[in-house]
């Protein structure tokens, strides 16, 4: 029986409504990702691991809404969302294909009062591909607050193009696994559980966060480390896996 | 709310009158959602019990709600992040089974769901009677996978899915509500997909 699951009080992170966001930045980092830049209006600051929820409106009124993670720290002035472009996904192409600075979309945030870290206790991030946005939210919080020794990440991903920001993360300490490429020393490979075992810290709070396949995979592994479940937040991002 | 997004077409779509208001159908697909790391629990240390405001506490074994009347569930389910999946099936029982066995108290009217991982959901008791809600240990013909809440879990099909707790193992009748795991974190306390119930305040 975890503690955390069932603590009974509502939990202070900020959350807040629908507001209207001016694209003020557009840029693809690589072919299959886009980096939007908001200037999100009335704003509430989020915590890092929190998400916002962009709602897309057709002309006969038609909706589709899709959660992003922010990427930015609280103390940016913008909310950064970082998007990896599904060849046959609804919104991830729209986001990636058709967004121009000036625009304005609808969307709704911060969310989430469980995924989320305040930088003030120890933590671990795990992220595998656009799992790890969350955790460059941590990692430029924790910079901010200069707290990067609070932190420890390790991410994953097939090719280094598959990462959001993968030199800021390396340069953030992230143990950073590829399974396609050879990177440094590296062999190409999964994440292994030595890899994950080297940044176990106890009593810290492990959030891992990725696909249903990859969060499966870490959390089992954090598991078969010792790390207690009740430590393990996970973040799984759906819908695909 | 806000008028058109500048350029968005969407996904060809087809009404389809099974579909909530910003729900999409996502075909076979059943994706995991969970917040916590996915438990082993063998089907012979799994119990279920019916507690709080009830006449006579009761609880089952594996084998002792396999025993109990079976009920299938036929029908469509709603996830608060836009899929919903058509005409799928779970077989288990009906809540209403357990409920008339523990014997709600006149002043029960609401439920607190809770799973062996310590997840909760809080639901109006009214939203669990009536042939509405069940504990489910097969989808589609096949034992409940684990990480989709085996070997057993609960479903309320017309409330969004995580109000259907994943490897539930008790129902605690109360005479109020209290917020349960997501309720806590923002979302909201019925979660009715119909009214687009998905954050407080919605
Ligand atoms: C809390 C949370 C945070 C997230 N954060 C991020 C993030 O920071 N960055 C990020 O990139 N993603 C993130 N995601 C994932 C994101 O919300 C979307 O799921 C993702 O962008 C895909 O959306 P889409 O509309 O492009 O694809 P969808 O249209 O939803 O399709 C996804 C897949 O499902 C299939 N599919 C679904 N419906 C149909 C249909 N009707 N017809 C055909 N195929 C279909 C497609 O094959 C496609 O590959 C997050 C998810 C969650 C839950």
């Amino acid at each position: 029986m975890t503690d955390t699951l069932s603590d009974t009080a509502r939990p202070a992170a900020p959350s807040g409504g629908w507001r209207s966001a001016r694209v003020e930045e557009v840029a693809h980092p690589t072919p299959r990702s886009v980096v939007l830049r908001l200037d999100v209006h009335d704003r509430i600051d989020h915590l890092p691991g929190q998400h916002y929820v962009v709602r897309l409106t057709a002309d006969d009124g038609y909706t589709a809404s899709r959660s992003y993670s922010v990427a930015s720290a609280p103390s940016d002035p913008l909310v950064e969302l970082w998007i990896e472009r599904l060849d046959d996904g609804e919104v991830s192409t729209f986001l990636a294909d058709v967004v121009e600075p000036g625009d304005a979309l609808e969307v709704r945030g911060p969310i989430g009062g469980w995924f989320v870290w305040d930088g003030t206790t120890p933590a671990v991030g795990v992220g595998g591909g656009s799992g790890a946005v969350p955790l460059l939210a941590m990692a430029r919080h924790a910079v901010a607050i200069d707290r990067p020794d609070l932190l420890r990440l390790a991410v994953a991903a097939r090719t280094l193009a598959d990462l959001p920001f993968p030199d800021e993360l390396a340069a953030a300490g992230a143990v950073v696994a590829l399974s396609r490429d050879r990177r440094g020393g590296r062999p190409a490979g999964r994440l292994t559980s030595a890899e994950l075992g080297a940044l176990v810290t106890p009593g810290a709070i492990t959030y891992v966060c990725g696909s249903a396949a990859f969060a499966e995979f870490a959390s089992q592994l954090l598991v078969e480390l010792g790390c207690p479940s009740a430590d393990v937040r996970v973040e799984r991002f759906g819908p695909s896996g | 709310m806000a008028g058109p997004t500048r350029g968005f077409l969407g996904r060809a779509r087809k009404a389809d009158l099974r579909l909530p208001p910003g729900q999409y159908d996502i075909g076979p697909d059943f994706p995991v959602l969970t917040a916590e790391v996915t438990p082993r629990i063998a089907p012979d240390r799994w119990s279920i019990a019916v507690d709080g405001l009830v006449a006579t506490p009761t609880a089952w074994t594996w084998d002792e709600a396999h025993r109990l009347p079976a009920s299938v569930y036929e029908g469509d389910i709603h996830c608060v992040t836009t899929w919903s999946k058509l005409g799928t099936s779970f077989g288990g029982v009906s809540v209403d089974t357990l409920l008339d066995a523990a014997g709600p108290m006149p002043q029960a009217s609401f439920v607190m769901a809770r799973s062996s991982t310590g997840y909760t959901t809080n639901l109006p008791l009214a939203d669990v009677i009536g042939g509405k809600a069940w504990i489910v240990w097969t989808h589609e013909g096949h034992p409940l996978p684990t990480d989709h809440g085996g070997p057993v879990r609960m479903i309320v099909p017309h409330l969004y899915f995580w109000k259907s707790a994943k490897w539930i193992s008790r129902l605690t009748l109360l005479d109020h509500d209290e917020p349960g795991f997501w309720e806590r974190n923002g979302y909201h306390d019925r979660g009715d997909p119909w009214l687009q119930q998905r954050y407080q305040g919605d």
